[in-house]
């Protein structure tokens, strides 16, 4: 990349002149959710071919489920329950944004506090009342 | 609006490609999508009894099943590799690292959807 001229351009403020506040956090963890995503695309498209190549290919899968660590993979699921839900939620709060509502900073922060607890809640109310995986 | 580009950059013709507002629309309109799909396709895994052989071929092979997971997926897969693409482009500014990384988001995610297209519709055939 040509390097930029600074002269007289603005500058973004560096990361770490900014005080830690709800808002600012429900924005990274945004980000976080979205990448999480994006691995559980990933594997949820790997556990897809090993299905559909047949059950000596899918044994995998079921072993990995009855071992030892059957129970990382239904961490990883709720796991990637939560990311979704969060970013499902925080995403439509994005498009509330993008119609220009919701930028007063004192409700801003409360709603991304209602985001991260609804996220929680929700996530578990899905595993308990599907009373199907966990 | 003050012009933030130099006139230098601007006669290079760097920067945007023009095709900055395209990439945010279609970002959106993805996310509405699956802002209607996800909860559905959540909901369709989290109440399989269990995850063996069986249950999962029954579940994605009935005409449902399969049509919410090509759905989902669809959208999922085009949304995450415009999503992505802005991490790169925000993180990695080494044009070489920067070009291979966007090349293999793209690769990846158009051949993730072709193993899961064809995966779903064997299953369900
Ligand atoms: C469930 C409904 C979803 C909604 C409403 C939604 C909404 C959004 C929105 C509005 C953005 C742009 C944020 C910005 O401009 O900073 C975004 C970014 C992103 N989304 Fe989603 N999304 C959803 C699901 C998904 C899924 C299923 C995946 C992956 C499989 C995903 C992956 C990403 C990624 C990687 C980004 C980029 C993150 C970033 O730039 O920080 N999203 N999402």
């Amino acid at each position: 990349m040509a390097k930029p001229s600074t002269a007289n351009r603005p500058l973004s403020p560096h990361v770490s002149v900014w005080r830690w506040h709800a808002t600012m956090a429900s924005s990274i963890a945004h980000r976080i959710s979205g990448v999480a995503n994006y691995t559980g695309a990933v594997l949820v498209t790997i556990w897809l071919a090993a299905l559909a190549a047949g059950p000596e290919a899918y044994g995998a899968v079921e072993a990995l489920i009855a071992g030892p660590v059957g129970i990382l993979v239904t961490l990883a699921l709720i796991g990637f329950t939560l990311s979704l839900t969060y970013h499902m939620l925080n995403g439509i709060r994005h498009l509330v944004w993008d119609l220009g509502h919701g930028f007063d900073p004192k409700g801003s922060n409360l709603r991304s506090i209602l985001i991260f607890a609804g996220a929680v809640v929700i996530t578990a109310a899905i595993w308990l009342a599907a009373g199907g995986l966990v | 609006m003050a012009e933030l580009r130099t006139p230098l950059s601007r006669a290079k013709g760097l920067g945007s490609a023009r095709s900055g507002s395209g990439h945010f629309i279609a970002q959106r309109v993805s996310a509405v999508a699956l802002m209607l799909l996800i909860p559905v396709f959540v909901w369709m895994i989290a109440r399989l009894p269990d995850m063996s052989y069986e249950t999962a071929r029954a579940a994605i092979g009935s005409p449902l099943g399969a049509l919410v997971l090509l759905l989902t997926l669809t959208a999922a897969f085009y949304h995450m590799r415009l999503g992505l693409q802005v991490v790169i482009e925000d993180y990695i500014s080494e044009p070489f690292t920067r070009a291979g990384l966007l090349i293999a988001n793209t690769l990846l995610v158009a051949g993730l959807w072709l193993v899961a297209l064809f995966s779903i519709l064997v299953i369900a055939a």
